[in-house]
């Protein structure tokens, strides 16, 4: 369990490597229910698209950048807001790099501790999706933020 | 200065702007419930070892039982591919599309995506979508084309009218530049 007093401003989360495959790529797709043919058809990306093969989906990336993050947290991490910018395509072939920095860490009225972070997803020395998130951890072994609700969870 | 292109855009639209901002959809509960199977294979594709997702207990004692990973939320809002019961098609972000239609402006892209979330996904959940839009942007030109920008907060609720995100997109919609 990753506890707020353990968590510093400028704290490096260690670093995820995801070869990209076809299947990696596709899988996604299936999974987040998205059929847009971007993502399966390696003809229609190439000819239509005009990219250079089948590309993660957003959804599939929203999946993967909280996977790198709970990673970090442990399932007591609470993701509260998230956001993101795609800038380039990531292809089967790729090696996908996670590296996420501590921006900020506070305390809101409700004693709900908050650590925002910053990720950046890259390929090689192409920065492929920019990302950040808010997120509520535990701070003390008796603290469970997936307890709160209503006035007591203001992300 | 301005081009042409932008003047005719934005001479166009201008009546459009007070009309649609604001404008809401109701798109009602998705085609699928929140299940356990889902839920799996969303973590098998992000290789997602988390507890919260493999382990009953664990999610008995941390969430109160199994619940859908947050970033799963458009999952619930996306129509079948086949639907022998569905009444009409809906596009996903249909509100989107509307707007396309009548700013004609015949390409869009995502620009920006952010997502604030609320109470979690339990199996058995419906969840349902309404669509809002919050903001319609001057005409502007970039490498892409000439177009406005806009704003479509999506609100998803369970069956219980909790709120379970708010998402907000910010598009570009333009012509595109002549070649």
């Amino acid at each position: 369990m990753l506890l707020f007093g353990k968590v510093q401003v400028g704290d490096a989360l260690p670093t995820l490597e995801v070869p990209v495959t076809a299947r990696t790529v596709v899988m996604g797709a299936s999974s987040s229910r998205d059929w847009q043919p971007q993502h399966h058809d390696y003809a229609w990306a190439t000819t239509r698209a005009g990219t250079k093969d089948i590309f993660l989906n957003t959804p599939n990336q929203a999946g993967w950048i909280e996977r790198y993050l709970t990673d970090w947290t442990g399932p007591y991490g609470r993701l509260g807001r998230m956001r993101f910018r795609m800038r380039r395509p990531v292809y089967p072939g790729e090696t996908l790099v996670f590296n996420g920095t501590v921006r900020e860490t506070a305390v809101d009225e409700s004693s709900c501790a908050w650590v925002d972070v910053d990720i950046e997803l890259t390929v090689g020395e192409d920065v492929a999706t920019e990302a950040s998130a808010r997120l509520a951890i535990p701070q003390d072994d008796k603290d469970n933020p997936w307890r709160r609700s209503g006035d007591d969870w203001r992300p | 200065m301005s081009s042409a292109l932008e003047e005719e855009i934005g001479a166009r639209t201008a009546a459009l702007v007070p009309k649609w901002t604001g404008a809401s959809l109701d798109a009602g509960p998705g085609d699928v419930e929140c299940e356990r199977g889902y839920i799996l294979h969303w973590a098998e594709a992000t290789e997602n070892a988390n507890l919260l997702y493999w382990d009953e207990g664990v999610a008995q004692d941390v969430t109160g039982g199994w619940i859908a990973p947050p970033s799963m939320l458009s999952v619930w809002m996306r129509p079948l591919m086949f639907n022998p019961n569905a009444r009409e098609q809906v596009r996903p972000l249909e509100m989107h599309f509307r707007l396309k239609d009548a700013f004609e402006l015949p390409e869009g892209i995502v620009t920006g995506n952010e997502i604030v979330f609320g109470v979690p996904v339990r199996p058995g959940d419906m969840i349902a979508t309404k669509q809002t839009v919050t903001e319609i942007g001057d005409v502007r030109t970039n490498r892409l084309g000439t177009g406005r920008p806009w704003t479509i907060d999506v609100t998803y609720t369970n069956q219980r009218d909790e709120v379970v995100a708010v998402e907000s997109y910010r598009m570009f919609c333009y012509v595109r530049n002549a070649s």
